[in-house]
């Protein structure tokens, strides 16, 4: 390492740092909805990947439509919105003939996801074909911003981090903030009691359900910026999206943001100094020993069994 | 491929009157009549006095549905297109096709189904080299024949197998050779996806960076399949700044992989960069405004001009649609039927013993590709091209080898 400038090192600590930002933000926008599903609702949805691919191939089909009509510079706002709402909307659906039949059988409930996740990758690729394809992005996402003429820091990764701390944000704010929020933390607590104060709970449910895939719909949509979609890509974000919950501690917000953070600086860091596989693997492997040591997780949650 | 004709057509005017020879029908019952279904077919295949059974096994589901798609595409074109001009020695091909479902042990299955349920006179199929591995016991217990596509790590010969893409050392050391003549290279960074044929052509590239380019390897990184991040990766690249990056990567990585580079502004103005794993196929899903400038070596692109190819591409889009695309390996694939018929009528047989020995040394003059030639080792002898990668999807061929013979056990490289 010593036959480099000061600057030049200089340079490279930055870029590998928002590279570890960077990393750490796509790993939040992919665990927050599961966050709330799993989290909160105690789901375990292994169709949570096909939720992302939904707000993916519908990001890439607005990208068409902008292409054809000529607002390509700012169709990303609109293909956000539109992921969103596709993505709630089956969800909401789902939950509605799939889901709140098996909310007294968690493990069948994973059954039950895995089949879905595998209904909905043939549903993509009869219907946009088994190839992959991309949404074509405007020009300003393109390329880097250059504070120094040495430094690059990719503008796909600030948007995509903006974009995670603009969601992250208003999930707290509905969480915590709101009456909805309460009402999800009530049910979660103590469904009876919840149901016993008038609190709609099957209503509750199933608007988190949906929530928690809408958010999946917006990181689908972002991650288009990065990665290309086709009828697997959920299958390459759901792993990762579980062990970020599951490593954070599953009922916790703040877990999950702490979770995100560790995992990405340990493995963006690592795999400067290692191989990229090896880099991997050692953080997987500082994973399984603190799961070993706390099968809780980094947080807790304070619930009375 | 009027060529492949004349031999059939020979035959059949011998047998008939000129006149009939026009009606493509009767001259093809009579050619059946010429091979009677006793004679041709000894061993208890498929074949009937008008048909002769073929399979296709490849994935048409999960993801290698993905790459297979094409190959598929192209088999099946060729197929039509041979039963247009009459079949084999007389005889329609009738496809039957199975899905390898991306899943390895599936293709065992299903090449155990067709060759002894089906009973299928010869398969066109397998892609990745594990679906290939876990083929090849079948076929070799079972006496069958497969065509396989694609470009791969070699180290591999078997009788029951014909390999219609390249060997490692046909696709990496006259690329190599070339950007370290053209690009003054003297320093790469080699980079690839966690998985045999990356491994072993990184294996090989090296060897002959150090020992015959004398140049140096400064980096040398494997990817785990599927992965989409490569910040730190990037980095270290610009810290060594290499004279080239020489990549393998594959499937959804491959994409992240471009899409990162150009926004972390390592885009062609830059990096030199020459991949083995880009074809038209990936750059679909890449984007072209996120190669273009970087190069591929393969040994087919679609852009080739010569008058076999450009017929080829016609009948392509005509077929599938005019937004297809044709990458290296879907044009292999178009090849297998081609090798087979031809296979077929020099043996004047379709018993899989006759016809493995009747193909070496065969030359398929107009392929798609350029003329190839069926080798001992049941490998092909091609040339090399690289493509520079335009904005549109579609390569500029910059430069062409001469015929590379196949050597899938290279000695000193491994």
């Amino acid at each position: 390492m010593f036959d480099y400038s000061m600057a030049e090192i200089g340079n490279i600590v930055v870029m590998q740092g928002f590279s570890g930002l960077s990393m750490f933000t796509v790993l939040l926008l992919m665990a927050l909805g599961l966050a709330i599903i799993f989290g909160q609702m105690g789901v375990i949805n292994m169709a949570h990947g096909e939720f992302m691919a939904i707000g993916a191939y519908t990001t890439v089909m607005v990208s068409k439509l902008a292409a054809n009509f000529g607002f390509v510079n700012y169709y990303f706002i609109f293909a956000i919105l539109i992921a969103f709402v596709l993505a709630f909307a089956v969800g909401y659906f789902i939950e509605f003939i799939m889901i709140r039949h098996l909310y007294k059988r968690p493990l069948d409930t994973l059954l039950a996801t895995w089949g879905l996740s595998l209904v909905m990758q043939q549903i993509f690729r009869s219907t946009f074909g088994a190839k992959e394809v991309s949404a074509e992005l405007p020009e300003w996402m393109l390329g880097s911003f250059k504070p120094t003429p040495d430094i690059d820091i990719p503008i796909n990764g600030v948007f995509v981090m903006f974009l995670a701390l603009i969601v992250t944000a208003g999930v707290y704010l509905f969480m915590y903030r709101s009456r909805w929020g309460l009402r999800v933390r009530a049910t979660v607590q103590n469904r009876v009691m919840a149901g016993a104060v008038g609190i709609n709970t099957a209503k509750v449910d199933r608007m988190t359900f949906a929530l928690g895939c809408g958010i999946a719909g917006i990181a689908g949509a972002a991650f288009t910026t990065i990665a290309s979609t086709g009828p697997t890509t959920g299958t390459l974000y759901i792993v990762d999206s579980f062990m970020v919950v599951v490593f954070g501690g599953a009922a916790s917000l703040m877990g999950t943001i702490a979770s995100a953070f560790g995992i990405a600086q340990a493995q963006s860091i690592l795999q400067f100094f290692m191989t990229s596989s090896m880099g991997k693997v050692s953080t997987l492997l500082v994973i399984v020993g603190i799961l070993m040591m706390k099968p809780e997780g980094l947080f807790a949650s304070k619930l009375r069994k | 491929m009027s060529t492949f004709n004349r031999r059939s057509f020979m035959k059949a005017g011998g047998a008939l009157v000129g006149a009939l020879l026009a009606v493509g029908v009767i001259s093809s019952h009579a050619l059946a009549a010429d091979f009677p279904t006793a004679k041709v077919n000894t061993t208890g295949l498929a074949v009937t006095d008008t048909t002769v059974k073929v399979g296709i096994l490849h994935s048409a589901t999960g993801t290698m549905a993905i790459s297979e798609t094409g190959s598929i595409q192209a088999e099946k074109l060729a197929i039509e297109q041979i039963n247009a001009m009459g079949g084999i020695l007389g005889r329609k091909i009738e496809v039957i096709q199975e899905d390898g479902a991306s899943d390895w042990p599936t293709f065992a299955e299903k090449s155990k189904k067709l060759l002894v349920k089906d009973k299928v006179a010869a398969v066109m199929g397998c892609w990745t080299s594990a679906s290939r591995k876990a083929a090849l016991p079948v076929f070799e217990k079972e006496n069958g024949l497969l065509f396989y596509p694609t470009f791969y790590e070699g180290l591999e010969q078997s009788k029951n197998v014909f390999y219609t893409g390249q060997e490692a050392t046909q696709q990496i050391l006259a690329g190599l050779d070339w950007i370290a003549k053209e690009k003054k290279a003297k320093t790469f960074y080699l980079i690839g996806s966690d998985y045999i044929w990356p491994r072993t052509s990184m294996k090989i590239a090296r060897k002959h960076i150090e020992r015959n380019l004398k140049g140096t390897v400064v980096g040398e990184e494997y990817i785990a399949l599927g992965d989409t991040q490569f910040g730190s990766v990037i980095n270290k690249i610009k810290l060594k700044k290499p004279d080239v990056i020489y990549a393998a990567v594959v499937g959804g990585s491959n994409v992240a992989w471009f899409k990162q580079l150009n926004a972390a502004g390592l885009n062609s103005a830059k990096q030199t960069m020459l991949t083995i794993s880009v074809t038209e196929d990936e750059v679909l899903g890449i984007g072209g405004e996120n190669l273009a400038g970087f190069y591929s070596a393969m040994k087919y692109f679609q852009t080739q001009t010569n008058p076999e190819n450009v017929k080829f591409v016609e009948a392509f889009k005509k077929r599938w649609g005019k937004d297809a695309v044709i990458g290296d390996v879907t044009q292999a694939a178009y090849l297998g039927p081609w090798l087979y018929k031809a296979a077929v009528e020099r043996a004047g047989s379709f018993d899989v013993d006759k016809v493995q020995a009747a193909l070496p040394g065969y030359v398929l003059k107009d392929a798609p590709e350029g003329p190839v030639t069926v080798e001992a080792n049941h490998h092909l002898t091609t040339k090399l091209r690289v493509g520079k990668w335009r904005k549109d999807g579609q390569a500029d061929v910059v430069y062409t080898s001469g015929y590379i013979k196949p050597d899938p056990f290279p000695k000193g490289y491994q």
